[in-house]
């Protein structure tokens, strides 16, 4: 194997312990963030489930615990450990930060423990993925311009000639959620747990669906990209598919991602020019979109075969169909005609979770199965077996959930513009959320799936770290330069 | 929008876009061709083992890529986008709007027209008019007032015959177009926490409830003062203020004589939203035919 470490025998020993903290952090945020994602889907089909402990434990508190905790703090884990690892690894150099490093693990699991304590207790700024109140956004912001400093501290340090695909994507997140972050968080505090939006009106509307797709766009996309662009060509042991595509389809998703927000507002008070710039923006952007996920599958040319026996790699690729099947139902939805119709429907929440679970949550799982026997320093994870069970379970979950909104997004979008020959709707509005709840138990349990699979996931890591050292997996797992 | 502001939006889009068509264009051929140097296939870097092929991109990718291009300078000229310039179709959201609501009130003043000229009480037996008075209240009324018109705390029942403003279809009518409200005044300050009890008690022998006699009484003095000018000497009500009959054992606020001490001591708000705006006159015609028809005697109802 050739390198292009600039001092043959350089040998980095890599920091190793914080990935390995977040690594173990995704999976228990995993568990929490989509068991409480179980308990509310489980409220929509038993209403009495709401009343466990009042007003705690109320869906409208418990939604936005649910929505943070899985992508902050469940994803959040998964990109703080992976890009802490790739970035080591593709620069042949330590984490450079000091301190700064574990800041940032504490201070992120400070944030989250915050986000659980708060939420519950009602209290919240209202702005939907926004939802923690002023003192946390700015821990926040503290904890993220310090990833920033380590991230692209060891990026200048870095031993290799050129930065990789993955840290470009890595370091695009990074830079655009701090940007997204401080600007929608802007708000003027009335008391320590209430503060005020800085914008009014649409703008304030725009603002935050600015920050809301960019939310998708750059943390659960661009971030991802990052991850996926390391581990699969690592786990299929495979060259990228084309450099080409990485460069054009890199710069085309960032710049276009920005312009996208606008089509969550269509048909609002918003003005035309910037919905119709929306909807344009976001059309454009399939094949920026798709540019990554032909560059992952096609990766795999030569070895397809690895997928019958390797269920981590199985993971990583259908994660990428997933995307790809995301990235294509986006921008449909974002055209008028079809928004008026999946608009405020189960559509939508269908739409995120073909994403949330099969592409984001998906990738992490295969990812980290990936890192464990490494940080860990084992051969491999402790039952192969049950990973494939997990990647069954996952993706049936995923199904059962897609499958049951969609069927309940367009049935309630069908439903709710349905008119007589009179000139009077058809049905009224409960009689839609009548005919939703089959729908519901089926996400209900598609829900259970997937979080089942998560805690065989954590059964297995645990006998993983139990099991005893080999020798020879810790010197694998060290980078080998010849 | 001003000029500045306008140039502003256009350049920031047209630079975007034309950047991205720069890169998407210059990338497009690969620098070595593989059919030429069959070597050289990987760009030569490595990163902890990871290297990459220099494939070309995909031609049908390529050519989605374009196809999106093509597809959004044509919206863009077409409809509005680029800053304050409005499009070629002139299309606006509000035009939009104003086009199907113009499509939808001819088609339905149609479908609603013939029973305009038709009287309430005529209407109120036709059972495919009434047909669509249920739709129309379904949708519109049965949120408040209960799926069947039976009313809710708070919200009166109207399938018996007690009315709170009169139940001729004339007064029906203008209940819907223009609503109502009803306030019942607080007394709390008034009247003290013991007037409030004897009151209630008079209040509840009105409609020949169990009650205390000797709290009644007194009771009876505070309702000659307060209460006779807006419920009648007898507490009969007046339906021109709305000021519902005490006589008849039916509540709209509850009955119990906790239920009527509290509306005593801090009043009540009843609002019944206007709906002229909203529903128009034909279809307040139908609907006012459809409450009329809900307190007929069923032997007449459908």
């Amino acid at each position: 194997m050739s390198s292009n470490l600039v001092a043959a025998g350089d040998h980095p020993v890599y920091d190793y312990k914080v990935v390995r903290q977040f690594a173990i952090m995704t999976i228990v945020w995993g568990i929490v963030g989509m068991g409480v994602g179980v308990l509310i889907a489980a409220q929509l089909v038993w209403p009495q489930l709401n009343d466990i402990f009042q007003p705690y434990t109320h869906f409208g508190r418990l939604r936005p615990l649910h929505t943070n905790a899985v992508i902050f703090a469940f994803g959040g884990c998964a990109l703080f450990g992976t890009s802490y690892y790739v970035v080591q690894r593709t620069c042949q150099t330590k984490l450079w930060g000091g301190w700064l490093v574990p800041f940032t693990f504490w201070g992120w699991q400070l944030v989250i423990v915050l986000a659980a304590i708060t939420l519950p207790l009602g209290l919240t700024s209202a702005k939907e993925y926004a939802e923690l109140e002023w003192p946390i956004d700015i821990l926040i912001a503290i904890v993220w311009v310090s990833y920033a400093a380590v991230f692209f501290g060891t990026i200048v340090k870095r031993k290799t000639s050129h930065i990789y695909v993955a840290n470009w994507f890595y370091g695009g997140f990074i830079l655009t959620v701090a940007v997204l972050h401080i600007v929608n968080s802007a708000a003027i505090p009335v008391s320590w747990f209430k503060s005020y939006s800085a914008y009014a009106g649409a703008a304030d509307a725009m603002v935050q669906w600015w920050y809301g797709h960019n939310a998708v766009g750059f943390f659960l996309t661009a971030g991802f990209l990052g991850m996926m662009y390391y581990f699969v060509p690592k786990q299929a042991d495979r060259p990228v598919y084309s450099y080409q595509l990485s460069i054009v389809h890199f710069w085309a998703l960032i710049s276009i991602y920005i312009w996208a927000g606008a089509h969550h507002l269509h048909y609002s008070a918003l003005p035309d020019w910037a919905q119709s710039l929306g909807m344009v923006m976001s059309l454009i952007l399939l094949a920026p979109s798709w540019g990554g996920m032909i560059n992952g599958i096609m990766t795999l040319s030569g070895a397809w075969h690895k997928l019958r026996t390797d269920p981590t790699l199985r993971f990583l690729v259908v994660s990428l169909s997933f995307y790809g099947m995301s990235t294509f139902e986006g921008p449909m939805m974002s055209i008028k005609t079809v928004n008026a119709l999946s608009h405020n429907t189960d559509w939508t929440i269908g739409h995120v979770h073909s994403g949330a679970l099969g592409w984001v949550a998906m990738i992490s799982i295969g990812a980290v199965y990936h890192l464990l026997p490494i940080l860990f320093g084992r051969k491999e994870m402790y039952s192969v077996k049950w990973i494939n069970v997990h990647f069954w379970l996952a993706t049936i979950g995923t199904v059962l959930y897609i499958a049951s909104m969609w069927v309940n997004g367009i049935m309630q979008g069908l439903m709710w513009r349905a008119f007589n020959d009179d000139g009077t709707l058809t049905y009224s509005f409960v009689e839609a959320v009548q005919a939703s709840y089959p729908g519901y138990f089926v996400r209900f349990l598609g829900g259970a799936f997937f979080l089942t699979g998560m805690v065989l996931m954590a059964y297995n890591a645990y006998c993983t770290a139990k099991a005893p050292k080999q020798q020879d997996a810790q010197a694998d797992a060290e980078p080998q330069t010849v | 929008m001003s000029t500045f502001w306008s140039l502003w939006i256009i350049g920031l889009t047209l630079t975007n876009l034309v950047l991205v068509l720069w890169v998407l264009l210059a990338n497009r051929k690969v620098a070595v061709r593989d059919d030429e140097s069959p070597e050289n296939r990987t760009t030569g870097h490595v990163y902890d083992g990871i290297e990459e092929y220099d494939n070309p991109l995909p031609r049908w990718w390529f050519k989605m890529f374009i196809a999106t291009f093509v597809f959004a300078g044509g919206y863009l000229a077409i409809y509005p986008g680029l800053g304050s310039f409005e499009g070629l179709a002139g299309w606006t959201q509000e035009k939009q709007l104003a086009q199907q609501q113009q499509k939808a009130d001819a088609l339905y003043s149609e479908q609603f027209g013939k029973y305009n000229a038709m009287p309430i009480e005529e209407l109120a037996r036709d059972p495919e008019a009434m047909k669509m008075g249920l739709r129309l209240f379904a949708n519109n009324c049965a949120v408040c007032h209960g799926a069947d018109g039976g009313g809710n705390h708070g919200f009166p029942n109207l399938t018996d015959n007690d009315w709170l403003y009169g139940g001729n279809p004339a007064t029906i009518k203008q209940t819907i177009t223009l609503g109502r409200k009803g306030v019942m005044p607080p007394w709390a300050s008034i009247l003290g926490e013991d007037g409030v009890h004897e009151t209630a008690e008079y209040v509840l022998s009105l409609s020949g409830r169990e009650h205390d006699a000797e709290l009644a009484a007194a009771g009876a003095t505070h309702f000659k003062q307060n209460c006779v000018a807006c419920h009648g000497a007898d507490g009969e009500g007046v339906q021109a203020m709305g000021a519902p009959n005490l006589t008849d054992d039916i509540w709209l606020y509850g009955g119990e004589p906790a239920d009527i001490r509290q509306t005593l001591r801090l009043g009540r708000n009843g609002v019944m939203p206007a709906q002229q705006e909203l529903l128009k006159e034909s279809r307040i015609h139908l609907l006012a035919a459809y409450v009329y028809s809900l307190s007929l005697p069923y032997d007449e109802q459908e």
